[in-house]
């Protein structure tokens, strides 16, 4: 039962948020924020992703894309391991328990880095005809990635990156898979 | 004092004295000021102030905008007057809002505003004030501090005893002060008396959207109705107009006007002529007025003409008007929270009179009455008096409340605000004005609960109050805390235009209500777009239409060829931005009218006619980004007689 709870519980990334993303400045006392779901990117407030964009421009970002491939990707990939899930939760020897335990951890982080790249691109590959160049000490081209995880500022923002709801879900499901796992073996071990 | 008071001329001398006195203090000390006053009106850098002020501008045509405690000025709404900061009866969307019977006017002198209520307690929807010149009625929309709608009220002149709201806002009211023949003809103005009338309009105002529409006039013989003020609780369904020129006088009103020992206040049960005409009553007689309604969806104004209006005679409906006596021409009409106590601000009497509406009732059931004006009985004076505060001060004008048992009234000759008790009529404290105060103001004064704990005294004269700005000085409002039993001075500050009356509400009503942008989705102008797809220039005969947009840091198009000398060329522009507090100007050289300033997601429009030809650039004029300079463009205009294909772009 803690298996299929567990190859359900991602599910949950259809109704809540994976990551949000928050960028606080003195002339925002109600700052920019930026959800993004396991297929779209949503407002934190009416317009937020508008007016990111119209920051972001003058260091020559590009917009943000209203739609981007892994949100087809991604939606299709929580409802195959899900099914999978649920199979082995029926069906399988508690050794599957693992194998779908590793299975999403790999998935997750594949996910995770796809992020991380996304994101680098996004702050990094900038319009040569930038209205504003910055550059770092050291004279490279300054990029305005946003943190992966945590807080960073970035010039007269604080941009703050952290997972949302759905992602707590899509962990406590992984996590629960490894649980049933234990929970299985010890099962078999004593009888 | 009280003995002094007893002879008005000593009265003068010692408040000269008094006045003398005070500024010796002033010089020494802090005089009036308490010592704490500065923290009591400091709000400190980022907060808010606890209340709303909206100060109504008289000759600025106006309303502006102050937050209480401190002080400090917000805003100035656009109502009456031209204002090309705001492009307000410049552009093309607000002329219109401006229109009357008589054509575009450009001014008028804004007197009484007043808050909408639900309940008997302002609810923070719309205020309300009067253009006191040519007769009309305003509604400022508080969810975006924008006049939205202006109505012309036929049949009257000197607009002054407005614009009172019943409690639950169910009419605004608007009396006139001046009798005029209705309907105006050509007639001897010697025969004024028994020809000339007075009317008093109820405006009836729809409960969703605030639209204002003259349910019926109430048409009254020919004295001036000075001010007014609903009736609430028991006495809600009623209205009190005082009266002067009672004695129906047609020149030097200064004296002729001020014989009579006695003017009226006049009590109006509009529920019962609100009933008549709903059964069919009254008459319907020609008036031209113009209806003037801003959309928000459209961003622009529409004026529509009226040809009729609903009249009643109060001989058609007994029982709704009766006459109580007031002595010497009674100025501000108040009525305390409660719906009990009218007073009567006799600015020519030594004292002040207050009638009782449970003794009104009870005359009229008796039918006790001391004959009649033109059918409209009159109750004995006696019957109707609740009480009288003998002699409190010199020139009283306007009385307001703080719910707390206490009224307070302001004395232009003496200039002083005095508290005094309801009920016992006995004089608490008093408190000079620097100088010559007209009207007070407690937040929520007009309503069954005011808040009671500052109240604004308004000025008309300031001399040598503030540093001096050449003959004409600043008008100035003074703040006084009323929460303990002495009134304190609290703050000085000056105001824009002169100040007839004010309105003030607890800011948490309002601010959260606050519109932060113009949905752009809801963009409904004729001319408007909502993204760069639809900018666009198209010439019509001689017109040449430009659907322009603005959005940091740049207008699309912003180089325009094929526009010739002798077109008329209308700038539509369109504010993409969906960002609080990022409005864009626009202005281009040689126009004859003002900048645009415009909201984000919404459209304005100027029109230009250029004259001559060559390379006429534009610009934003609101400081609207780090690239704002670079926020400009260009418009070539050839000879009248070129063939030049019109042409646009951005970036190109």
């Amino acid at each position: 039962m803690i298996m299929a709870l567990g190859a359900l519980l991602p599910l949950l990334l259809f109704v809540f948020p994976l990551w949000k993303i928050t960028l606080e400045a003195p002339q925002y006392p109600t700052p920019l924020g930026m959800y993004i779901h396991i297929n779209d990117f949503a407002d934190a407030n009416p317009h937020d992703i508008k007016n990111i964009n119209l920051m972001n421009h003058y260091v020559g970002m590009k917009y943000i894309p209203d739609a981007i491939p892994e949100f087809k990707i991604f939606p299709i990939g929580i409802l195959i391991t899900t099914f999978i899930g649920l199979i082995i939760a029926f069906k399988a020897n508690y050794k599957w328990f693992l194998y779908w335990f590793i299975m999403m951890v790999l998935v997750s982080t594949a996910g995770l880095i796809d992020f991380y790249l996304w994101e680098h691109e996004y702050g990094h590959d900038l319009d040569p005809k930038a209205i504003m160049k910055f550059t770092n000490p050291d004279g490279s081209i300054m990029g305005f990635q946003p943190p992966f995880f945590g807080s960073k500022d970035i010039l007269n923002f604080t941009a703050h990156s952290y997972p949302q709801l759905g992602a707590y879900c899509l962990g406590l499901g992984i996590a629960l898979g490894f649980v049933a796992y234990r929970l299985g073996k010890k099962h078999i071990v004593k009888t | 004092m009280k003995k002094i008071i007893k002879n008005p001329m000593l009265l003068m001398l010692g408040l000269s004295l008094f006045l003398v006195n005070c500024k010796d203090q002033n010089q020494g000390n802090n005089g009036a000021l308490t010592s704490n006053a500065a923290e009591r009106v400091y709000v400190a850098p980022g907060e808010h102030d606890e209340y709303y002020a909206f100060i109504s501008g008289g000759f600025s045509g106006q309303l502006s905008v102050y937050g209480l405690p401190s002080g400090r000025l917000f805003k100035v709404i656009p109502v009456f007057s031209q204002d090309a900061e705001k492009a307000w009866g410049y552009n093309e969307e607000t002329k219109p809002m401006l229109n009357t019977s008589h054509g575009f006017i450009p001014w008028d002198d804004s007197h009484h505003p007043d808050i909408s209520q639900t309940n008997g307690e302002l609810d923070g929807r719309w205020v309300f004030i009067n253009g006191n010149n040519t007769p009309r009625i305003a509604k400022i929309d508080l969810s975006v501090f924008e006049t939205t709608e202006i109505i012309e009220i036929p049949n009257s002149a000197g607009n002054h005893s407005s614009a009172f709201v019943t409690e639950n806002t169910e009419y605004v009211v608007a009396g006139t002060r001046f009798s005029v023949p209705v309907p105006q003809r050509d007639m001897p103005i010697s025969e004024y008396k028994g020809n000339f009338k007075g009317a008093l309009t109820f405006i009836s105002v729809d409960p969703e959207d605030g639209g204002m529409d003259i349910k019926f006039q109430l048409i009254m013989p020919g004295f001036d109705y000075d001010l007014s003020h609903p009736g609430r609780g028991e006495s809600h369904g009623w209205f009190f107009f005082t009266t002067y020129n009672t004695e129906e006088a047609s020149t030097l009103l200064e004296v002729n006007a001020s014989q009579n020992d006695k003017d009226f206040i006049a009590a109006v049960n509009w529920k019962k002529i609100e009933e008549y005409v709903n059964n069919g009553g009254g008459t319907m007689m020609p008036a031209r007025y113009a209806h003037n309604v801003y959309d928000d969806a459209t961003h622009t104004g529409t004026s529509t003409m009226k040809e009729e209006v609903l009249v009643v005679n109060p001989s058609e409906v007994p029982g709704a008007v009766y006459l109580l006596p007031t002595p010497k021409s009674p100025h501000g009409c108040d009525v305390d929270p409660t719906g009990e106590y009218i007073v009567g601000n006799g600015k020519l009497s030594a004292d002040l009179t207050v009638h009782s509406f449970t003794k009104m009732m009870d005359a009229i059931e008796g039918e006790k009455f001391d004959g009649d004006a033109y059918g409209i009985p009159i109750l004995k004076f006696e019957d109707v008096l609740a009480g009288t505060v003998s002699q409190p001060g010199l020139g009283p004008l306007h009385t307001e409340f703080d719910g707390k048992g206490n009224a307070y009234t302001t004395f232009f000759i003496s200039s002083e605000v005095v508290k005094w008790k309801l009920g016992t009529w006995e004089v608490v404290d008093r408190q000079p004005c620097y100088y010559s105060v007209g009207h007070l103001m407690i937040p929520g004064g007009n309503s069954r609960k005011p808040y009671g704990k500052y109240v604004v005294a308004m000025n008309k004269i300031t001399k040598d109050r503030y540093l001096p700005t050449g003959p004409e000085v600043t008008q100035s409002a003074q703040l006084y805390d009323i929460s303990g039993e002495k009134m304190e001075l609290l703050l000085d500050f000056p105001t824009v235009g002169e100040p007839h009356y004010a309105a003030g509400i607890s800011a948490d009503i309002i601010k959260e209500r606050s519109k932060k942008i113009f949905d752009l989705q809801d963009n409904k102008h004729k001319y408007g777009i909502t993204s760069d797809a639809d900018v666009r220039v198209e010439r019509d005969g001689n017109e040449v239409h430009i659907y322009m947009s603005m959005i940091r840091s740049h207008f699309n198009p912003d180089n325009i060829e094929g526009v010739k000398v002798g077109d008329k060329v209308y700038f539509h522009v369109t504010n993409l931005e969906q960002d609080y507090d990022v409005p864009h100007g626009v202005s281009m050289i040689g126009a004859n009218t003002s900048e645009l300033l415009i909201m984000p997601g919404q459209t304005e429009t100027f029109v230009w006619e250029p004259k001559q030809p060559g390379v006429w650039p534009f610009y934003c004029t609101d400081f609207c980004s780090a690239l704002h300079q670079e926020m400009q463009g260009y418009v070539r205009v050839s000879p009248a007689s070129s063939n030049i294909d019109l042409s646009w772009s951005l970036g190109e």
